[in-house]
């Protein structure tokens, strides 16, 4: 990936996206190959790693009796940031996710998910990632949310100089938001290119189509089969 | 391929590791404020706990002077077994609660190092413990009536503190539980607090042990923490020097093998997967 980019790593549940991402977050070690980020090494020099990147992903993840403030402010912390610092900080940055100023200091579990998930986009920016990760950050999310939460993920590609890595299985955000696509199966990147490029390789007029020539299945097969090998990379 | 420059100082290395720190110590500042009143309820059953103990003595037929060394025995070691039992229970927590609430992927993939980390929890366990062992002792005083005359409060927490860098470094073995086994692992703390008062005479003299228990007893923290501590409520001692050095021998060692097991565990813990959470 080049800096600024915007890659979208597609493939059904159980393909490896999220496994992709925890490697690339330090969550993992691997059983072979290697990893770099921005030419530092996953597993060899891991903190260098930590300070590049952050994620989101499709759970938001919180400690449910505490506030969006305090959440954000025990995240910042482990980034070197202090009290006067995320003081100035998180009304900015909640302020940007739309998140309302008068509940900032209400327990997160009080709070939609849709909220929530842009307290998690909050909490990821204001550490201000070189590569952001997103594990379907929209997964779940009614389709207003959705909106907004991709919205803003356009924002932070024109007004941020973060990398970003969408893992979706959302054909459509992927086609919308990404500079190129990847397709994950079974833990095997088939391809990696502008969706264009895809569908003329495979001379289809859709990302649905381009699945079903790169794999010999559907999307609808997908859903109903019943693969042990899959939930490896589960 | 492109690069971002990492390089950082000493010295903000440390200031980040700092902050890091108080960091932990904030956060569960703000979960302590959340769940005052659980952890209110928790405090009158640890109160009620040890009174169930410290009531033995008003049962012995002794003199009553005899009566009131008994009980003040018997309520340092209820007041003991309940500090160490939340330095554990909080430290246990660095990954039993994130997991539950889904934030220790989070947690985990930070630049902070473990042992930072780790002393955060276990800074916090100590202030806490030490305010809430206050909060019993006072509490089980004044139920009961006992006379504590002589007693040089200064020296038995100056103590606790003390025994309290063991009781973390052991504290942080017993938090590696968890990654391993994210069902059972918690409960294996509260085995690791028993088998260290059972041998270190916690209502009783190191003496009336079998032999080997006894040997087992010079290694284990809370056997100092327990002797100078009622030396300096009964009979008013300051700080011994023969409790101390044992302490900062034994804390000089389980700090480091602490940490070395919990990253042995987070070690195995990445390599199967088992930084998911699990509430």
């Amino acid at each position: 990936m080049e800096r600024g980019e915007c890659v979208a790593i597609l493939g059904q549940n159980g393909s490896g996206k999220s496994t992709l991402v925890r490697l690339l977050s330090t969550l993992l070690l691997q059983d072979g190959g290697t990893a770099h980020v921005f030419g530092y090494d996953v597993f060899k020099e891991p903190r260098k790693v930590q300070r590049l990147v952050n994620r989101v992903s499709v759970e938001a993840s919180f400690f449910k009796k505490m506030s969006a403030a305090e959440n954000l402010a025990y995240a910042a912390r482990f980034y070197g940031m202090g009290p006067r610092e995320t003081h100035a900080k998180i009304p900015v940055i909640l302020e940007r996710v739309g998140f309302p100023a008068a509940r900032r200091g209400e327990p997160m579990e009080n709070l939609s998910r849709g909220m929530q998930q842009k307290v998690a986009l909050a909490r990821a920016l204001l550490t201000s990632p070189v590569l952001l990760l997103l594990d379907e950050p929209t997964t779940g999310l009614d389709p207003r949310s959705k909106q907004e939460v991709q919205t803003f993920i356009r924002e932070i590609r024109l007004q941020h100089d973060s990398t970003i890595l969408l893992c979706t299985h959302d054909m459509k955000e992927a086609e919308e938001l990404a500079d190129r696509i990847g397709l994950l199966d079974r833990g095997e990147l088939l391809f990696i290119e502008p969706v264009e490029d895809v569908k003329e390789r495979y001379g289809v007029e859709t990302l649905e189509e381009a699945f079903f020539a790169a794999t010999g299945r559907t999307f609808e097969d997908e859903k109903t089969e019943d693969d042990e090998e899959r939930e490896v990379f589960a | 391929m492109a690069t971002v420059d990492t390089t950082f100082t000493r010295r903000k290395i440390l200031r980040d590791e700092l902050i890091g720190l108080y960091g932990v110590v904030e956060r569960n500042l703000y979960l302590t404020k959340r769940y005052f009143l659980w952890d209110l309820a928790f405090l009158l059953w640890t109160i009620a706990n040890t009174l169930t103990i410290v009531f033995i003595s008003r049962g012995v037929s002794l003199p009553p002077a005899a009566q009131n060394e008994l009980a003040t025995k018997l309520l340092v070691g209820g007041v003991i077994w309940a500090f160490l039992g939340i330095i554990f229970e909080i430290v246990t927590e660095t990954v039993a609660w994130e997991r539950w609430e889904g934030t220790i992927e989070y947690t985990f993939m930070a630049p902070v190092s473990r042992s930072v980390h780790l002393m955060g929890m276990g800074v916090y366990a100590v202030l806490y413990g030490l305010v809430r062992a206050a909060a019993i002792f006072v509490a089980v005083v004044a139920f009961i009536g006992i006379h504590l005359p002589l007693a040089n409060y200064s020296a038995a927490v100056a103590l606790l503190a003390i025994a309290s860098i063991s009781f973390i470094g052991v504290g942080m073995m017993t938090a590696v539980l968890p990654l391993i086994s994210p069902e059972k692992g918690t409960q294996l703390g509260f085995v690791a607090q028993g088998l260290m008062l059972v041998v270190s005479g916690v209502y009783y003299p190191v003496s009336v042990l079998p032999g080997w228990m006894q040997w087992v007893a010079k290694i284990s923290p809370a056997t100092y923490a327990l002797r100078g501590s009622r030396n300096a409520i009964l009979r008013g001692a300051g700080l011994a020097w023969s409790d101390v050095w044992p302490l900062l021998v034994i804390g000089v060692f389980s700090i480091p093998i602490g940490l070395m097991v919990f990253k042995a565990g987070e070690r195995y813990a990445k390599k199967h997967g088992k930084l998911k959470r699990s509430g």
